[in-house]
């Protein structure tokens, strides 16, 4: 059935009179390359339709789509997280996701108002020192990661995205000025261990620098692929069950309202959320839970079904922004 | 040092020219430079112009509220304490080791002449992480002062060389003959003819450093631009992140007031032409801690991020990222880049150096100086201004190698002006108005005469923004034909994806072409008359 969906989507999009010969549709590619790359040279090989890809972090190439304004050469955009769809979203340079592609993902995982559908998720864990921490010493609730005891022994990466959804989700189960109160004791503990990225935290933990770090889940499967069995000494955790700590950050596509190959653009979207797009993510090694057409990954540890995430939404993170005015009062930014 | 002028040659351009000062030159109205250094200085202040427009665009409140906060001003702190103490540490780094390669007779010269200058052939990434792994107690003001002195001292390195090689040796000997003792021959003489360069290299490490954003990331080290960055990067608030930049403008302000109090003092002109090489200081029993100390600088510099590259090359981990390019594409294209960002900065920079030292008046003066704010600017705010602009006046240009190439000429601009003015200050314009005066048409005049007199300070501003474009990466990625990888690039996707060892053999190839220019152009040095013959004085000739 999706199949057919997308056999007449493609139909129409080969009859994309923009197109000519072999329609080319430019991406701008936010997420990790290789999970573009399985997808892209599905798509082109399914589709007959060239994907140009231009990769750079999502923030940019949203700045750079925000600049570029209507004469924007990119067809879609696939970031990391949703805060830069919703940030393109609000400034109207999106353009609406067919109601057929968006079916095929749960409703929560995409945008509100519609203009970019939820591709894949990541989950926020702990990352721990195996060799200086037992799982019976991990913190149950994101909130004890402000006890004294975590001095100099905590890890964070507070200006990356990922962090965004954790304040959000902190902010509203306990409130603007416990989230204060938080982010202004995790800061105290955290002391220098305060890193650019999820990749630094993850490392700077896996080789003793720091106990304990707040990532995203597949940040640590890929320092295990980098490092190797032996010289693996971390582990990941969730906290408790619905608490705010634990949250999913979803990764979304969205075609641009200036496209001049809207077509071929929707047609690639609808191929990342189709049974086949999404099995690509499951299987690539990018570690991230896929959300449509039914497709589950087989990643060990953390089998999506059994994570009890807190209830932030999509929406409530929106563009990011009351997590950013948070951060920027406890002046971690 | 304002007995500098005591013992040189009394040619100091003023306004108006000193009675008995050869005036042809300046008495002709430089309409085409002005022309020319007009619209370099339009193009280069594009974007100061996006960023007051974007300032512009948002209401006065948010910008009070986000910009003018304590949070604001412990940055602004942060960042000129970090500038003020990694400048001095690389005037003094810069100028000793251009002292011992170009003055002395240092035994394996050229090798050390080409091997300093890495450095700027490192991504400030790989620096940054190379550090942190080894010595995670690196961070920090004084990880920051470490990491950025070892970084940028080639800045003023290259353009001080650059000056020695140009010197009239004639000076120092006249300076010591009249019995100035070898320090204060160094200090009045020597070093009064590198000031221009040495003051020139000086802005430019100040100014860098308030652009720099990936290295300070990396150190925890947070200024104003990591500021900028989280601003334009997580809020997408490109008008607060303009009006922070703007910060940094008036910070630049201030360097190139200071600039200019001190550069004009004791200027030095050579009086002819040297046709030959100044005899090279014997080192002697020094020759033994001056080997030390040069071993000593490159093995920090450079033995920690090679240190790194190479453990990342011996134990590759694995990675399922296909390489987008190949290591022969990525490092022609590279260089093709790099070479095309060398030869329009240097072209860009002709007439402004000539322009400022020619036909030195506050005006050109100033025009000049305001070519140098752009290197206070970060690198993604430029990109983004050059996104904004080509976008609107030449779309068809938008994400071409053209723009790109133009791009880099207008980030590294100012790196190619400090070693351009350098050569056009000390070239002496007698020499150019006796060949005019004898019926000389005046190209026959340029090739002859200023262009083998500038030459050194054209090559030196080449190599430097061939350097820089080599590891740019920010400009890069917003800029480049879409689809095309450079070594930066590759480089990136394989790092962002914590896939080093694939991302390494792209970092070794960065330093490999980075190697070829220092090389070719040290040779090139090495022939040209004014050095076939190095004497030194006492060897046995």
């Amino acid at each position: 059935m999706a199949l057919l969906a997308l056999t007449t989507v493609l139909a129409a999009a080969c009859a994309d009179p923009s197109g000519g010969a072999t329609t080319t549709i430019t991406l701008y590619n936010g997420q990790h390359a290789q999970t573009t790359d399985a997808l892209v040279a599905a798509f082109e090989k399914e589709s007959g339709v060239y994907v140009a890809v231009r990769s750079d972090s999502e923030d940019v190439l949203a700045n750079q789509i925000i600049t570029e304004g209507p004469s924007s050469p990119a067809d879609v955009i696939y970031t990391e997280n949703s805060p830069a769809l919703e940030t393109l979203q609000a400034k109207g340079l999106l353009a609406p996701v067919p109601a057929t592609t968006l079916a095929a993902v749960p409703s929560q995982y995409n945008s509100p108002k519609g203009d970019w559908v939820g591709v894949s998720a990541r989950v926020s864990v702990l990352v721990y020192n195996t060799t200086q921490l037992t799982p019976s010493q991990l913190p149950r609730s994101v909130m004890d990661l402000a006890l004294p005891r975590w001095k100099g022994r905590l890890a964070i990466a507070q200006g990356e995205t990922d962090m965004q959804p954790v304040v959000a989700s902190i902010a509203r189960t306990h409130g603007d000025a416990a989230t204060t109160r938080w982010l202004q004791a995790i800061k105290a503990n955290a002391g220098d261990n305060l890193y650019p990225n999820n990749e630094a935290v993850t490392a700077q933990v896996n080789s003793g620098q720091a106990a304990i770090g707040i990532i995203n889940s597949y940040y640590w499967y890929r320092e295990r692929a980098q490092v190797g069995p032996s010289h693996l000494h971390s582990a990941i955790a969730t906290f408790a069950p619905g608490s705010a700590g634990t949250v999913i950050g979803v990764s979304g596509a969205g075609v641009l309202a200036s496209s001049t190959h809207k077509a071929a653009a929707r047609a690639f979207v609808a191929f990342m959320v189709s049974r086949q797009g999404q099995q690509i993510i499951a299987h690539s090694d990018s570690f991230e839970y896929p959300l449509g057409s039914g497709v589950t990954t087989a990643q060990p540890i953390l089998p999506f079904s059994t994570l009890r995430p807190a209830p932030l939404t999509v929406a409530e993170l929106g563009t990011g922004a009351t997590a950013i005015a948070l951060l920027q009062k406890a002046n971690l930014a | 040092m304002p007995s500098a002028t005591a013992v040189s040659t009394p040619t100091t351009p003023t306004d108006p020219p000193a009675p008995g000062t050869p005036v042809l030159g300046r008495t002709r109205r430089p309409r085409v430079l002005w022309a020319l250094s007009s619209a370099v200085a339009a193009l280069l202040a594009l974007p100061l112009l996006y960023l007051v427009a974007q300032s512009a665009s948002t209401g006065r409140a948010h910008l009070v509220h986000l910009v003018f906060r304590s949070f604001t001003f412990a940055l602004v702190w942060n960042t000129i304490r970090l500038s003020v103490a990694v400048t001095v540490a690389c005037a003094i780094i810069g100028t000793a080791a251009a002292w011992l390669i170009e003055r002395t007779d240092l035994p394996g010269r050229r090798i050390w002449a080409v091997v300093v200058v890495v450095p700027l052939a490192i991504p400030d990434f790989v620096v940054g992480f190379g550090w942190v792994s080894v010595a995670p107690a690196v961070h920090g003001f004084l990880g920051a002062l470490l990491v950025m002195s070892l970084a940028l001292y080639p800045l003023v390195y290259l353009p001080v060389a650059a000056s020695f090689r140009g010197a009239d040796p004639g000076q120092e000997e006249v300076a010591r003959s009249l019995g100035l003792g070898r320090l204060a021959t160094f200090r009045r003489v020597t070093l009064a003819q590198a000031r221009p360069a040495l003051v020139g290299g000086c802005v430019l490490v100040s100014l860098a450093l308030f652009a720099e954003y990936g290295a300070f990331e990396i150190l925890r080290y947070q200024t104003l631009t990591t500021e900028i960055f989280f601003e334009s990067q997580r809020s997408y608030d490109l008008p607060v992140a303009s009006s922070l930049s703007l910060i940094l403008v008036v910070l630049s302000l201030a360097v190139l007031g200071g600039d200019a109090a001190v550069r004009n003092r004791g200027r030095v002109t050579r009086s002819a032409r040297a046709t030959r090489a100044g005899s090279l200081h014997r080192l002697g029993l020094a020759t033994v801690p001056a080997s030390l100390a040069l071993l000593a600088l490159v093995v920090l510099a450079l033995g920690v991020p090679i240190g790194v590259i190479g453990y990342w090359l011996v134990e590759p981990g694995t990675t399922t990222l296909p390489a987008a390019t190949t290591l022969v594409d990525a490092a022609l294209t590279t260089a093709g880049y790099a070479a095309g960002a060398g030869l329009l900065a240097t072209a860009l920079a002709l007439p402004v150096a000539l322009l400022a030292a020619r036909h030195p008046r506050r005006s050109t003066r100033t025009l000049e100086r305001s070519t140098f704010i752009v290197q206070a600017i970060p690198g993604l705010i430029i990109a983004l201004a050059l996104v904004y602009f080509s976008v609107h006046a030449v779309r068809p240009l938008y994400e071409s190698t053209p723009l790109l190439v133009l791009g880099y000429g207008i980030l590294f601009f100012p790196l190619a002006l400090v070693a351009v003015r350098t050569s056009v200050a000390q070239a002496p314009l007698a020499l150019e108005e006796v060949a005019r005066s004898l019926g000389r048409p005046p190209l026959v005049v340029w090739w002859r005469v200023v262009l083998p007199l500038i030459g050194p300070g054209l090559a030196a501003a080449f190599s430097l923004v061939f350097l820089s474009t080599v590891t740019e990466l920010t400009l890069t990625l917003v800029l480049v034909p879409t689809g095309v990888q450079t070594l930066a690039t590759q480089f990136w996707a394989f790092s962002s994806d914590l896939s080093y060892g694939a991302a390494a053999p792209y970092a070794a190839v960065m330093i490999a072409i980075a190697v070829v220019p220092s090389y070719v152009l040290g040779r090139w040095f090495d022939r040209l008359p004014t050095r076939s013959n190095p004497t030194v004085p006492g060897s046995g000739s």
